[in-house]
């Protein structure tokens, strides 16, 4: 009787427990990702709280994430309830000292050192010259993920990690990336070619997608491939995923290389504008997958949709931006506020594009160039050096992490291989890309020579050789609702491999291709010349006169001026601190930046030990190189001979001598009192 | 072509509000962008260089506007398209006394009008000083036109100073 009563009294609890945990983790999986349930438990808490840190917003989760998020939760539930039993039914008595809580921290944990062996694998990558020169780093990430999966399949704890979300992808990786490359897209190549960049950015990804779409298809029908259950919409919807470039690998090299401005504004503009697109048209797609007939009507409606959140998104983005631009008018006494203010705005105009099903990739890069544009005049220099850098920092962290998933996921994904379908995309992918470059190309050189500068065959050959695919169709296609397209798995695996070819095929290549083609590269010896600045604005202004004595009221030189005085006017005096503030004008910017570069190299051969200061103007900082300066002094010894630096200097001098006779340090003297007074606002 | 030649010349007809047949200043200075414009005047000081008189008509127009246009590497024959003259015109800009050397002070004036006035007169001495410095190869202190083609020989003038439509 009395172990009858102990075994139904423990039964009873058994199962108490079961109900309410399991009743824990369907509310848990139900309001997913909002932090106002007190879930006791720690171990399913783990997975939700390591999401409720990031903002919580409730979005529309797809069913795949819901229903992997729950079938995670109730595995851990199970893991805890076994080992957690003890402890809440009976309490333990032993007191132990030192106790193994993993599951607490296991997520986090796991994920922390997943970065920190990226970075490690970054660094020594960069330390062993033979594999950077051949192979460019996606590479190597990927080849680490995949390794890491192995290992994670091995020892059987794969299921026990959160697997991979697709959701929380577009979510929480993305954001960073894009608003950093929104941040070094502002330039004035950028909007020079502007035109030239919309045109490959949206029309070439129309043309690629249908192109590949319909040839998929035509060949599917024509018996070219195996049996394959899908009918014409999807693989458009597969097509319009697959055309999304990353050409990480390809921005390296070119900078690494040094080729001309234009060719890499041109590359980089494209790629970003493409990816916004490419989801845009994604979702197009997928919402005629629902419809059973597609007709006319509905294909219009489809443009219009395009149209319209490409519009409305990069609406949503400016006013965000412009927002964030007037509230950085007023922080100047409460500068930790500054960074929260720019990310956070920034991260809103995505999110809220995303609730709308727009593009919040194309609001989150106008609200990025907008911030430029404005705020970043008016947040202290040191917000700026800190906002650009933690963009960078997470920038990278979220590729890390992208590429570790690409190789974690290739282990553990259930593969459906058909090789027909493979092999024909792969070969589709290249071949149209190099077409449709080519044609948009010889119009760009036709029918906008003037506007654009001409695109010479190599270089045409390195933008759609540079093509490669990365993390934005994986996801895309990891994305995909099984139930609506039964192909998926078969499209997961395809684009895994058209990932992995086009990353080390032609991502290996690239370097040895740009040496033997010989790209036209920028000028080696990018001396800054005040001349060039001079000269630039003179015939911007010189252009727009004329064009206002001929009528020609649309002509760029015109509309840009018009739209520079209408900034000057109007929208700057509001947005800005000190609109009227010294140092505003291009011209005297580009002289301080001049003036202080050969001032630090002045100071460098008369005995200082200074960092080198870049020669590119994107990215000369003085405040950074003047912190270095502190630093930097303190660490080195000086271990040169006094007689070469002597020397050293006595044939700067004399050059510095020949080159500005002596204005410099009165120059300087007077700037620099200008710039103390400017910059030390606190 | 004769399609834009007609077009520029209503243009040109509906510059000339007395309807003389010649542009005079006024009649440039009418125009309200130009007024706003910092290199303004001076445009218009260069379309009366051509004619030597204080009337412009319209071969002089043409030939003034015909440096604008877009080159193409396969036709020299125009001769007032080529570099050499649009260089030219740029250093026109720049020289108001017409010695064919750009001085101190004509620096000045022209970087005065282009930036405005945020900058103190220290920095846009400095600015002028520097600039001539970088130019200055024989050491006298002005740019001659030799000069300046040599500091412009790495800018794409001829793209930099064409508009399209002219073509």
């Amino acid at each position: 009787m009395r172990v009858s009563a102990t075994w139904h009294l423990s039964c009873v609890l058994l199962i108490v427990l079961h109900f309410h945990v399991s009743e824990q983790s369907t509310t848990a999986a139900i309001t997913e990702r909002s932090n106002e349930i007190p879930t006791p438990n720690p171990s399913t808490s783990n997975a939700t709280n390591r999401t409720s840190t990031k903002k919580p917003i409730d979005n529309n989760d797809t069913e795949l994430g819901t229903s992997i998020d729950s079938l995670h939760n109730n595995h851990t539930n199970f893991s805890s309830t076994t080992t957690k039993k003890p402890d809440t039914g009976h309490h333990s008595s032993t007191f132990e000292l030192v106790k193994v809580h993993w599951e607490q921290v296991k997520s986090p944990l796991v994920f922390t050192i997943v970065v920190i062996v990226a970075s490690l694998s970054k660094i020594a990558f960069h330390y062993s010259h033979f594999l950077s020169s051949k192979v460019p780093e996606s590479c190597v990430l990927i080849v680490i993920g995949i390794i890491f999966g192995v290992i994670l399949r091995f020892s059987n704890t794969s299921d026990k990690i959160t697997l991979y979300t697709p959701h929380e992808f577009f979510l929480y990786l993305i954001p960073p990336i894009i608003l950093e490359s929104a941040f070094s897209l502002y330039d004035r190549t950028f909007v020079d070619n502007i035109g030239g960049v919309l045109l490959f950015a949206v029309w070439g990804t129309i043309l690629n997608c249908f192109l590949i779409g319909l040839t998929l298809w035509g060949l599917f029908r024509a018996g070219a491939m195996e049996d394959i259950d899908f009918t014409f919409v999807q693989v458009l919807v597969f097509s319009a995923l697959i055309v999304a470039v990353d050409p990480v690998a390809v921005l390296a090299v070119f900078q690494e290389v040094g080729v001309n401005n234009t060719l890499y504004f041109l590359v980089f503009g494209e790629s970003l504008l493409n990816d916004g697109v490419t989801v845009v048209m994604y979702n197009v797609m997928q919402v005629f997958n629902g419809f059973e007939t597609v007709t006319v009507g509905h294909c219009f409606l489809g443009v219009a949709k395009f149209c319209i959140v490409c519009v409305v998104a990069t609406l949503i983005g400016i006013v965000c931006g412009l927002i964030a631009s007037f509230l950085t008018k007023f922080t100047n006494s409460v500068k930790v506020v500054e960074p929260m203010i720019v990310f956070g705005f920034a991260y809103v105009s995505y999110l809220l594009s995303e609730m709308f099903q727009f593009s919040g990739i194309v609001s989150i890069i106008a609200c990025g160039l907008v911030l430029v544009h404005y705020s970043f005049h008016n947040v202290t220099r040191k917000s700026k050096l800190a906002i650009k850098f933690i963009s960078k920092v997470m920038a990278n962290a979220c590729e890390i992490i992208i590429f570790m998933f690409i190789g974690l996921v290739t282990v553990d994904q259930t593969h459906d291989w058909k090789t027909g379908f493979i092999l024909w995309t792969t070969f589709l992918c290249i071949v149209y890309r190099f077409l449709v470059t080519y044609f948009l190309s010889y119009l760009v050189n036709r029918y906008a020579s003037s506007r654009v500068r001409k695109i010479s065959y190599m270089e045409m050959f390195m933008i759609s050789y540079g093509g490669l695919r990365g993390a934005i169709c994986f996801s895309l296609a990891a994305l995909i609702d099984e139930t609506a397209i039964p192909a998926k798995n078969l499209f997961v695996t395809t684009t895994l491999f058209v990932i992995f070819f086009t990353v080390f095929v032609q991502g290996g290549t690239i370097k040895w291709l740009t040496k033997k083609l010989r790209i036209t590269l920028a000028e080696t010896s990018k001396e800054m010349c005040i001349n060039e600045e001079l000269s630039n604005h003179m015939f911007d202004h010189m252009c727009a006169a004329i064009e206002e004595i001929v009528g020609y009221t649309t002509g760029q030189h015109h509309i840009k001026e018009k739209i520079y005085r209408i900034d000057d006017t109007i929208i700057r005096p509001r947005m800005l601190r000190n609109a009227t503030s010294t140092g505003l004008d291009d011209i005297s910017t580009y002289y301080e930046k001049l003036v202080m570069k050969e001032h630090y190299k002045n100071l460098q051969l008369s005995g200082a030990k200074l960092p080198r200061v870049k020669t590119e103007i994107r990215h000369l900082d003085s405040e950074l190189a003047l912190d270095q300066m502190v630093q930097d002094s303190s660490e080195r010894g000086s271990t040169e001979d006094i007689r070469e630096i002597d020397e050293r200097r006595e044939q700067a001098m004399q050059e510095e001598h020949r080159r500005h006779g002596g204005n410099h340090f009165e120059f300087f003297s007077s700037t620099r009192n200008s710039n103390r007074k400017r910059l030390y606002l606190d | 072509s004769s399609n834009q030649i007609v077009r520029l010349y209503s243009r040109f007809t509906r510059l000339d509000k007395n309807n003389r047949g010649v542009l005079t200043r006024e009649d440039f200075l009418r125009i309200p962008e130009l007024a706003i414009n910092p290199l303004g005047d001076r445009i218009v000081h260069s379309f009366f260089l051509e004619s030597q008189c204080e009337t412009v008509n319209f071969k002089q127009f043409m030939s003034v506007l015909a440096r604008f246009r877009p080159t193409k590497s396969k036709e020299i024959k125009n001769k007032l398209n080529t570099r050499e003259e649009k260089l030219k015109f740029a250093f026109r800009m720049y020289d108001l006394d017409c010695d064919q050397k750009i001085s101190r002070d004509e620096l000045l004036a022209v970087l005065h009008m282009m930036v405005g006035d945020n900058i103190s007169e220290e920095q846009l001495n400095s600015i002028a000083d520097r600039t001539i410095a970088e130019a200055d190869e024989d050491g006298d202190r002005m740019i001659s036109f030799e000069e300046f083609k040599k500091v412009m020989e790495r800018v794409d003038v001829e793209q930099k100073m064409s508009i399209r439509f002219l073509n």
